[in-house]
């Protein structure tokens, strides 16, 4: 029976805190698999918990307008919104989110809608870095959503719905009926795209640590600075649920949700950490060849 | 046995050739001179590159000694023309036409010592010393302990030893 | 450290701080004149004294302490020879990760500043400038024997010979260049002493700031930017 809606506010924020904990878990995790492989130790998997409670700490803070402030919020609110329009949990009442109210191009769209806000609010800051940043950040987006838009029309087609709970049912009965062996070429290039979507290398120039200091957030410090650690985890907590949902079969309880999008996670790092870094322009004419041929025989190879 | 080219030798009024080693020999010249010969021994004498111009403040002959270190990369030979020029008022004929990163050792020698090098470009900029209000420091005449003790205060307490005392008072106190 | 005296009635009024006297272009009075820039550009730069907040009390702050200690984010500024120490930290023989230390770019993100040896009186001025731009609980770990009594240039017109007058220091690691290990002992001691509460180093600037700016301006005769770069 349907929950009442207070309940499932409520169940909301359970679904989001978990998706908190777990990615922010994620991330410390991953930090220290990459050290491990550097011969190091490395930094706790708490760490991340620790640098937002330091963050939000701080005693002073500045700000320069109030497009500046809103930035991270749009940030958080693209964040918050992908995940919610997406079921974690198939079949589970305390995972189901709001994904009987959107579907997949409200999930496409608050992807986007991150970026933009956090471009507005790095330029208000008014540093000549984080305008560098953002325009690389917003050129590469434009780049990378050809092949992920093409993969996201392939599985439309395929499955004749644009409703996630409806692909993930259509996935479920063993792991042949995965997308990833019914439309394999769609899931190549949206992994390709995913790659981009999380910043790593070779498309990692926007953020560019020791090129330009850090890119957008460059002005951004303690109470905003906590709130775009935290959107880091959400977000990626996100996509890795919608991934996990649109390619590799949706999950059914926790566990397995927990070690599917570990692994998807983990092809991310894998990649990033054997390549350096392409220049923007390079990273553009790459995304508007390669990836984009590989989904239009996607669509092509569905449609026939 | 090195000796000066002739038609340098009969051009100009230097002097001695003086071997320091057998790959470094310095000349010296009147310092309006300074550009030809310059010139001559870049073009046809082989000694391309510039390795450095210096100054030297000989506080007790009244005078600046500016060396110009020249190299001969076939040769692997590297020759100092050295020329005088007053302490007051110094000003040398900028040379910046002949090698281009001249302009740089001229910045900085109008900076540390306050020798003028007209035309040079960027000449009167600071070069390291932002908002120097004082003579240059590199002259003779500037106590930079003085300055130092004056400008920037210290933590009291310190005091220095001399090695060989301290240690003679440590390990043979009863021979002092 | 305890004989300096922070005294209100300064002995150079010439480097005094001067108020402007005059109201600002919104009409509110300004409080700080930033003499060193050009008439247009004073509007856009801060005006204000730097405020001290205080500590919160008792377990929050014991908390909010603890969280500090464990996440200290240096910036990326390598002052002198000193920060030649800091990159074998982050290799793997060293490891300053571990303790939660990670170099960040920017002034606004970090909260440690790691003053690595000698400082001009060029490197004091972005010293300084990049001092005032970080955030809430700020510290700052003078390596080396330059800082603290002027090392090996104590009689040079150009390195100034005891930093803690120009920004409030917390930790010293003497030395010449101190090793890795020595900086490691003393980022340690850094955390113990975030723990008990005693680096308050934010605080000390604003309370006193009158007398680190007058200490400032004497040695720094080019001031071309605002009294205060928050």
């Amino acid at each position: 029976m349907e929950p009442s809606i207070p309940l499932r506010i409520a169940y909301a924020f359970v679904s989001l805190a978990v998706i908190t904990v777990y990615g922010l878990l994620l991330i410390g995790s991953m930090a220290r698999i990459s050290a491990k492989v550097q011969g190091r130790v490395g930094q706790p998997v708490w760490q991340p918990f620790i640098d937002i409670i330091k963050s939000s700490g701080k005693r002073n803070s500045i700000s320069h307008g109030i497009m500046f402030w809103l930035g991270p919020v749009f940030r958080l609110a693209g964040g918050v919104g992908t995940y919610m329009f997406v079921p974690a949990v198939l079949g589970s009442v305390v995972f189901q989110n709001f994904s009987m109210s959107g579907d997949l191009l409200l999930v496409m769209y608050f992807i986007f809608f991150g970026q933009l806000g956090m471009a507005l609010g790095a330029s208000e800051g008014g540093h000549p870095y984080s305008a560098i940043g953002v325009s690389r950040g917003l050129a590469q987006m434009t780049a990378f959503e050809v092949p992920f838009a093409l993969s996201i029309i392939s599985i439309a087609v395929q499955y004749g719905t644009l409703d996630i709970t409806k692909i993930v049912i259509a996935q479920q009965g063993g792991w042949q009926h995965w997308t990833l062996f019914t439309n394999p070429l769609a899931v190549v290039a949206a992994m390709i795209a995913f790659l981009r979507m999380s910043m790593h290398n070779p498309f990692s120039v926007v953020i560019a640590p020791q090129e330009i200091p850090i890119g957008p957030p460059t002005e951004y410090q303690s109470n905003l600075l906590g709130m775009l650690q935290t959107n880091r985890a959400v977000f990626n907590g996100a996509k890795l649920v919608l991934y996990m949902n649109l390619f590799f079969g949706g999950a059914t309880n926790v566990p397995v949700m927990v070690v599917k999008t570990f692994l998807i996670y983990f092809i991310n790092i894998f990649v990033g950490q054997a390549f350096p870094r392409f220049r923007v322009d390079q990273s553009i004419r790459f995304f508007l060849g390669v990836p984009t041929l590989i989904g239009i025989a996607a669509v092509v190879f569905i449609a026939f | 046995m090195r000796t000066i080219p002739a038609d340098i030798a009969e051009r100009f009024e230097v002097g001695p050739l003086v071997e320091k080693r057998a790959d470094l020999s310095t000349l010296d010249v009147d310092s309006k001179d300074v550009p030809e010969l310059l010139a001559r021994l870049r073009d046809r004498h082989g000694y391309r590159h510039l390795s450095f111009a210096t100054a030297t403040d000989l506080f007790e002959e009244g005078v600046f000694v500016l060396t110009y270190m020249l190299h001969n990369h076939e040769e692997r030979h590297s020759l100092g023309v050295k020329c005088r020029i007053g302490r007051e008022n110094a000003t040398m004929e900028s040379c910046h036409l002949l090698w281009e990163q001249m302009w740089t050792y001229q910045r900085e020698m109008k900076e540390l010592f306050g020798i003028d090098f007209p035309g040079s470009p960027r000449v009167d900029e600071s070069f390291v010393l932002e908002g120097w209000i004082d003579i240059p420091p590199m002259r003779r005449e500037f106590d930079t302990r003085e300055y130092s003790e004056r400008t920037f205060p210290t933590r009291p307490g310190r005091s220095t030893k001399d090695p060989a005392t301290h240690m003679k008072e440590k390990l043979y106190p009863e021979a002092l | 450290m305890s004989d300096m005296k922070f005294t209100r009635a300064l002995a150079d009024p010439d480097h005094a701080l001067k108020p402007a006297g005059r109201p600002g272009p919104l009409g509110k009075p300004l409080v700080l004149a930033n003499d060193g820039l050009p008439e247009e550009e004073k509007a856009w730069f801060c005006d204000a004294y730097p405020t001290a907040s205080g500590p919160y009390k008792g377990i929050l702050e014991n908390f909010l302490n603890w969280a500090r200690s464990k996440s200290l984010w240096i910036l990326g500024f390598g002052t002198g020879c000193g920060a030649i120490e800091l990159r074998p930290l982050m290799t793997s023989r060293f490891d300053m990760y571990r303790f939660g230390i990670q170099p960040r770019p920017t002034p606004r993100q970090s909260s440690v500043f790691v003053i690595g040896g000698y400082a001009s009186v060029k490197t004091l001025k972005r010293i300084v400038r990049s001092y005032e731009q970080m955030m809430g609980p700020k510290f700052v770990v003078a390596l080396g024997s330059c800082t603290i009594n002027g090392g090996m240039y104590w009689d040079s017109y150009n390195t100034i010979n005891a930093i803690e007058h120009y920004i409030p220091v917390d930790v010293y690691i003497a030395g010449c260049m101190p090793r890795p290990e020595a900086l490691l002992a003393g980022f340690k001691e850094l955390q113990r002493k975030i723990r008990r509460g005693e680096c308050e180093g934010a605080v000390k600037y604003a309370e006193n700031f009158e007398w680190y700016k007058a200490n400032q301006k004497k040695v720094i005769h080019d001031w071309n930017m605002p009294d205060y770069n928050y």
